[in-house]
């Protein structure tokens, strides 16, 4: 997963959301359509063109105090209108470690 | 155990007293993000996937059972109840809230632990062999000026700001267990003819995107100038080292671009102006430290206690002994290896529950002292003989006696893709799938001193480029592949390892790591022969041809 | 930009006369290194007195014969996070004996004030209002030094060695 920290052209190829951490507990969150942040991907504002991803981002970076590391990320919209993360990485921070933390006795 | 004293109290308390402000302005919005980063960096505080992490020193990685209470005390309190054992005895959590960091700090700074540089474009936690004082044939004990070398980088006003990160590694010992040869600078001390301890001094050496192995720059610098030498090294590495790409600012690049032999010059002459200077230690400046380390009142006991007699009956506990247990410098003592790196887990973790019960082990049959070492794994420095089969039956209980200590299990890999915000793949769960296919102790004694270093990404946390096989995780088409490297290793013969074969894709790995060991089985020319051994003795082809023919 | 002196914020005595710009025919002013190297005798039959901002990544050789005549040296952290400075403060200081002012100027925060007196800066150009006021308490944060530097504070080995005197001088 090519790290998304230093984005610098805005390619859209897949329906995009933004996504950051928040500053005071570096939870994953997602900016949504209402100017906020959700820690739920459901509530993510999709793009679908570079000039709104550009747009939703630039917002995003916007509340420094509020977030940190805003970046634009793929997602999967299903027919159902689910979304999914569109990569291993945010599939990773939205549903958490792949691994067992728990050793077999 | 290095004890501070009230100044050392002093100024770890201020530096959190400093940090809460940082991140009272943070939170409120008088520092911007891009201000508060270097801050924040500068006191081991990482952004990755889930949350915030942050990175705790354990200098030269002694620790005392008191100090490791309250590093449980810390997984528990503010992250999830475990932490991560880091290859430069450090120690991670991966949840912390940084709104509650101040508190965490304050915790620790009142055992005396700090997390001060353990990030950011300093010099780092000084790393040291792991069985520093205890090990038989140690020249002296390193400590002592790892802890010289603690205090005199610690907030230093010159090199808080240098061109990137610079870490220091020290051992005494001929078989280095510090890696001080991919270490910016590494220190061998050594005597003179006259029996004066000095250094060796290597410079340049680290592993990532650009992997060099140290070259000497200096044969012998006499301990007073220790320090001296060192600001020199670092003076120069100020004012020249590439400050225009991230990529080749390291130290090692301004060594490889000068030389090592114009970069000596450059540092000699920075040296000459400075040798005389305040930095000169006499001999009363080293004792005053070396007082400061207590020592065990190790008492007379013999060589094979009864007890050990006794157990020698328990193949279980003589597999574990065989494999755990290693000499110690004083009669009826040994060193016991606590392997972090169960079947199934993830190397180098160890719960809040385990931290706790370790330390009152260390109280009970070590003297209430625990190293970490850079395999990732916890060592219990000082448990009489005697007292090895009710340690054994103790460890075994809370999961930390798994006799694998220099198998092929006994992986080291960085948190990769599951916690690293900058890793391009997942360590964690190939290190555990590996595990499980070489469960079967048999089998892992059979193959014999096998180390497996894997990486996800390029920056070479895991260390993979010296691993007797190296794994390192790469990206391609937005799936996890992985380049597999043999013949590395990270001891006083450093070698970088070579590339066996095209780059394999995640499902895949388990099964050429168990074909490369194979091979390596049908190859050697003898059961003794190591892994490396033959690597080294062959090269490359041979594992290729048998690796990669059917694939 | 506040310029902090002896822990209070002060008006610049020093006019920042920049390349190109005519020099004004008395008064005090600081000016680019390139400029004053093009003819350091000059500056020397003015009335007033001349600083000079030094860059960080130029040999301090070319700057050590005119120290003697200059009132102002001053390094530049074009970031908070380019270090170089430093060395030059401390070789400025310890090695060539200069002891006019010494300011810090660029990226200059709070939290880099301590360093920087320690390597022997004592005038700061400050980027942040409150950086600036918060300067008399920031500077005071630290009680425990572990470097010897020019700035003379006493190191912790030090403090260590004479209580030790003082306490086998009691017994």
């Amino acid at each position: 997963m090519t790290s998304p920290l230093e984005q610098k052209k805005i390619r859209i190829t897949k329906p995009s959301m933004v996504t950051a951490n928040r500053t005071w507990d570096g939870a994953v969150i997602y900016r949504t359509a209402a100017k906020g942040w959700s820690t739920n991907l459901s509530d993510a504002a999709i793009v679908r063109t570079a000039d709104e991803a550009r747009e939703l981002l630039a917002e995003s970076i916007a509340d420094d105090v509020g977030a940190i590391g805003a970046y634009i990320a793929p997602v999967e919209v299903k027919d159902t209108g689910k979304i999914e993360p569109g990569n291993l990485r945010e599939q990773i921070r939205s549903e958490g470690l792949t691994i067992d933390l728990t050793v077999p006795a | 155990m290095y004890a501070y004293d009230e100044l050392d109290r002093t100024l770890i308390n201020e530096r959190v007293s400093e940090f809460r402000d940082q991140v009272k302005r943070r939170l409120s919005g008088e520092l911007t993000e891009d201000e508060f980063k270097m801050l924040r960096l500068q006191n081991g505080v990482y952004l990755q996937l889930h949350a915030y992490m942050f990175r705790v020193a354990i200098p030269y990685g002694t620790l005392s059972s008191k100090q490791l209470r309250q590093l449980a005390h810390v997984a528990r309190r503010y992250d999830r109840g475990y932490g991560h054992f880091t290859t430069r005895q450090n120690i991670q959590y991966n949840w912390i809230k940084l709104a509650e960091l101040p508190d965490a700090l304050s915790d620790l700074a009142e055992v005396g632990i700090h997390a001060m540089q353990t990030s950011g474009n300093n010099t780092r936690n000084v790393t040291s062999d792991q069985w520093a004082g205890v090990a038989p044939g140690e020249i002296e004990d390193p400590r002592i000026w790892s802890e010289l070398l603690r205090q005199y980088t610690t907030l230093h006003p010159e090199f808080s700001f240098l061109p990137r990160k610079f870490k220091f590694a020290i051992t005494a010992s001929e078989h280095d267990r510090a890696a001080i040869k991919i270490h910016d600078i590494g220190l061998r001390l050594i005597k003179n003819a006259d029996g004066e301890t000095g250094f060796e001094v290597l410079v340049g050496g680290g592993l990532g995107r650009t992997p060099f192995i140290g070259k000497t720059i200096k044969p012998f610098v006499h301990g007073r100038d220790l320090l001296s030498y060192v600001e020199a090294i670092l003076r120069v590495y100020n004012q020249y080292g590439r400050r225009d790409n991230i990529y080749k600012a390291r130290i090692k690049i301004l060594v490889h671009e000068l030389g090592i032999e114009k970069f000596a010059r450059e540092v000699e002459e920075e040296w000459q102006q400075l040798r005389d200077s305040a930095l000169t230690l006499d001999h009363a400046d080293i004792e005053e430290i070396r007082s400061r380390f207590s020592y065990p009142a190790y008492e007379k006991l013999p060589h094979m206690p009864d007890e050990l007699k006794q157990a020698a009956h328990d193949p279980l506990f003589e597999r574990w002994r065989k494999n755990s247990v290693f000499p110690h410098k004083v009669q009826g003592y040994s060193i016991v290896t606590l392997s972090l790196k169960p079947v199934g887990g993830p190397p180098g973790d160890a719960t809040a529950d385990q931290m706790d019960a370790i330390a009152d082990l260390a109280d009970r049959y070590s003297f209430g002292e625990i190293r970490v070492g850079h395999e990732q794994n916890l060592a219990l420095p000082h448990v009489a003989k005697r007292d090895l089969p009710v340690l054994w039956k103790a460890l075994d209980k809370i999961g930390v006696a798994t006799p694998n200590v220099n198998l092929v299990t006994d992986i080291i890999a960085c948190p990769g893709l599951d916690y690293c915000s900058l890793a391009n793949a997942r360590s964690i769960p190939i290190a555990q799938e590996l595990t499980r296919r070489f469960a079967n102790h048999d089998t892992a004694n059979l193959i014999g001193r096998l180390h497996i270093n894997i990486s996800g990404c390029i920056n070479a946390c895991g260390h993979h480029h010296v691993g007797h096989i190296g794994i390192l995780g790469v990206e391609k088409n937005g799936e996890e592949f992985y380049q597999i490297t043999i013949g590395g290793r990270a001891d006083e013969n450093a070698e970088m390892g070579t590339l066996i074969g095209p780059a394999v894709p995640y499902a895949e790995v388990a099964d050429v790591i168990e074909d490369i060991v194979e091979a390596y089985l049908a190859l050697r020319d003898r059961a003794e022969e190591l892994f490396v051994d033959t690597v080294k003795r062959l090269g490359v082809e041979p594992f290729r041809e048998r690796v990669y023919a059917t694939r | 930009m506040p310029l902090v002196k002896q822990g209070r914020i002060i008006t610049d005595a020093f006019a920042h006369v920049p390349d190109g710009a005519e020099l004004p025919g008395d008064g005090a002013i600081l000016i680019s290194a390139a400029r004053f190297l093009e003819d350091p005798e000059a500056f020397s039959r003015r009335t007033g007195k001349t600083g000079v901002i030094w860059p960080n990544n130029r040999d301090l050789d070319d700057l050590v014969p005119y120290l003697d005549r200059l009132a102002v040296v001053a390094l530049v952290f074009p970031s908070f996070r380019d270090g170089r400075a430093y060395s030059q403060a401390r070789l400025l200081r310890e090695r060539h004996g200069y002891d006019g002012e010494l300011r810090a100027t660029g990226q200059v925060l709070r939290d880099q004030f301590v360093f920087m007196q320690r390597a022997g800066f004592d005038a700061f150009e400050v980027k942040k209002e409150s950086d600036a006021e918060a300067f008399a308490a920031t500077v005071k944060r630290y009680s425990v030094f572990y470097q010897p530097t020019g700035d003379g504070r006493v190191t912790a080995l030090n403090r260590r060695m004479q209580s030790r005197h003082s306490e086998s001088a009691a017994r």
